[in-house]
């Protein structure tokens, strides 16, 4: 990617703007999670580029920045599909068919954990405990949408959904 | 996964309505902000509120059981910035409880927070939120909004001197960022590793600034605690366990979901509420308090109250109230495969005992697990064990420790056969019949 397509929308901008605010005028950096998601959304994932335009624009080195990129579990250093499903599969749900419904999905898009379709459209991730084991089995669409008692049904319609 | 049950609805009496009644009207007609407003309108000192708090015995329910009006009276009076930081990034397995109420009733956590921050003498305030419940994030930020354009946050509130402001900030999936001063670090825009301690929050915290940080239910609880006194609030539950709880039950139950209970409720009373034992099956172990509590098995339970005190005499923790619930059918090495995995995972690498301990742990389980255990694991497991327990900046090296030591304690034969026959002592058709661990189609 040059650096014409890392850099940030207007729009984005404005909504990085409303996070730093959030914080005292000289800890910008307290705003690098949020901005990296808004970054995220924006562009599908976070080319090394982006996160250097997100660095640049809270006036950090770009190496800190990286840093949290890489050490926050759900911002996706390389490309994946348009949508991205995780499965919990950490044992409280296991016990009520988080493993199930992992291997349903993997069954019927025809990929493992952490590939991505070959039509680009679906990516599978297992995750730890999302605070919602009551609700087993549970799965995030593209990291902000939470499913609750996902089984085959419940599946089938999700992944019918995505389009 | 609204409320299940509940003996002496408190914390959950706003849940009724579901998602409908969660803004600042609904709150405000169950006598929500009532208490901030006593608080600024009769002017009481903050001694005398930090006293009341230490009178109902609260306990912070984030899972150390830390007294909470203890914790609010080590900060330091003169310091001119100090802040209040929620620890919403509830992820330890089995914990959900957080979530619902920050859905049902997020300004009991908002009006419970800045009376927290009069008390403490605070400016500003965070909530740091899980990132994987975004939803709860935005639906925080409206009640934020909300509570701004009432008065009762910003400059001088309801009229008063009191001038406090609250912001949410969300995680991006790090389990270590619960812990407090990895969750301070994470708000400051850094890889979220914990601190050495001490110096402790309450004089270096937030921007070196002193800084209470308590659990999201902890400061739930507060106006509750106002409302109905102190001592009122500590006879709901029993003697140094104050008040009702929440507790998350998952697992092997007919009814998992949140149920608040007072402090002392007898589990076998929770299970009951929790619709009995899936498909009738014989309870097998209990883990008590998160993933990170030793496991119990189904006799030391059955005989335990559910408050700080009977948990921990027990052997095990009351930690954040997570109760996971294991039937008959579960393999108790495949069962410790999972969360050894879920701690190397998650360890946040800077200590050399958590870093390769975790990963130790792991790999000797998961050969065990695989049919290829040797005689000498469970001692290499105790060992290792060993080397990681107290040996590190934070507690997560303690909590991928626990359930080792534990499993291994109360379940020991299942290792041993594992390790001999390369097999579960479980057989293969019972844990089919619903242990959950097998694939789709072939249950
Ligand atoms: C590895 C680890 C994870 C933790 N996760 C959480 C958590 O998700 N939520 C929480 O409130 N406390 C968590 N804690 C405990 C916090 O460090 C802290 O004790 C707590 O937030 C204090 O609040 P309280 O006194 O109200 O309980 C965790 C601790 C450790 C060591
Ligand atoms: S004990 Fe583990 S998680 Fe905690 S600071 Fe050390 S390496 Fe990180
Ligand atoms: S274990 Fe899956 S949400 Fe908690």
């Amino acid at each position: 990617m040059d650096n014409d397509n890392a850099q940030l929308s207007p729009e984005a901008l404005r909504r990085i703007d409303r996070e730093v605010a959030k914080y005292p005028a000289d800890q910008k950096q307290s705003a690098v999670m949020a901005a990296l998601v808004i970054a995220q959304d924006e562009k599908g994932w976070l080319p090394k580029e982006t996160i250097a335009a997100v660095a640049e624009y809270l006036g950090m080195a770009p190496m800190a920045a990286y840093e949290v990129a890489s050490f926050y579990n759900m911002y996706d250093l390389h490309p994946v599909g348009k949508y991205k499903i995780t499965v919990c599969t950490n044992l409280p749900c296991a016990l009520s068919g988080g493993v199930h419904a992992a291997e349903y999905v993997k069954t019927k898009l025809g990929i493992d954990f952490n590939e991505t379709t070959a039509d680009g459209k679906f990516t599978l991730k297992e995750g730890e405990c999302m605070g919602a084991c009551g609700d087993a089995p549970v799965m995030l669409v593209n990291n902000k949408r939470m499913c609750s008692f996902m089984l085959p049904e419940q599946i089938d319609n999700l992944l019918a959904e995505c389009k | 996964m609204a409320l299940i049950d509940t003996i002496n609805p408190l914390l959950t009496t706003g849940w009724t309505k579901g998602d409908a009644g969660w803004g600042i009207k609904d709150y405000e007609a169950r006598g929500g902000y009532k208490q901030l407003r006593r608080v600024l309108e009769s002017r009481m000192t903050q001694d005398d509120l930090i006293a009341e708090v230490k009178t109902s015995v609260l306990r912070g329910r984030g899972g150390a059981g830390f007294p909470t009006g203890l914790k609010w009276s080590f900060m330091p009076k003169a310091a001119p910035l100090k802040y209040v930081v929620c620890n919403t990034d509830e992820g330890e397995p089995g914990t959900f409880k957080d979530r619902d109420l920050m859905r049902f009733d997020p300004h009991a956590v908002i009006e419970g927070m800045i009376i927290a921050g009069y008390a403490v003498g605070a400016k500003a305030g965070y909530n740091y939120i899980h990132g994987e419940i975004f939803e709860v994030y935005q639906r925080f930020e409206e009640a934020l909004d909300q509570a701004r354009a009432a008065g009762y946050l910003g400059n001088n509130i309801l009229g008063s001197e009191f001038s406090f402001d609250l912001f949410a900030h969300h995680g991006w999936g790090a389990y270590i960022c619960g812990e407090e001063t990895g969750l301070l670090e994470s708000i400051e825009g850094k890889k979220g590793q914990p601190r050495y301690k001490p110096p402790f929050p309450a004089n270096f915290g937030l921007y070196g600034k002193p800084t209470t940080i308590n659990n999201t239910e902890t400061f739930a609880a507060i106006p509750f605690i106002l409302g109905m006194g102190g001592e009122a609030y500590l006879n709901l539950g029993k003697p140094n366990n104050g008040g009702t709880k929440l507790f998350s039950v998952s697992g092997h139950v007919n009814r998992p979901g949140n149920f608040e209970v007072p402090m002392g409720t007898p589990f076998s009373k929770l299970l009951e509420m929790a619709g009995g034992m899936r498909g009738g099956r014989k309870l097998k172990a209990v883990i008590p308090g998160g993933s990170s509590a030793p496991v119990l098995p189904a006799d030391v339970i059955m005989d335990c109250t559910m408050d700080y005190d009977s948990i921990a005499k027990a052997g095990s923790m009351l930690g954040s109230g997570a109760v996971i619930v294991m039937d008959e059918t579960v393999c108790m090495v495949k069962a410790l495969e999972r969360l050894s995995y879920f701690y190397y995972e998650e360890s946040c690498g800077q200590c050399t005992p958590c870093r390769e301990g975790s990963g130790w742990l792991y790999r000797v389980v998961h050969r065990i697990e695989h049919g290829e255990g040797r005689p000498e694991d469970l001692d290499l497991l105790n060992r290792v064990t060993d080397n990681m327990m107290g040996k590190t900046i934070c507690a997560l090296a303690d909590a991928a420790a626990f359930p080792v030591r534990s499993f291994i304690k109360h379940f020991k034969s299942e290792f041993e056969y594992h390790i001999e026959n390369k097999k579960c002592l479980v057989d293969p058709e019972t844990q089919r019949m619903g242990s959950g661990f097998f694939k789709a189609g072939a249950a």
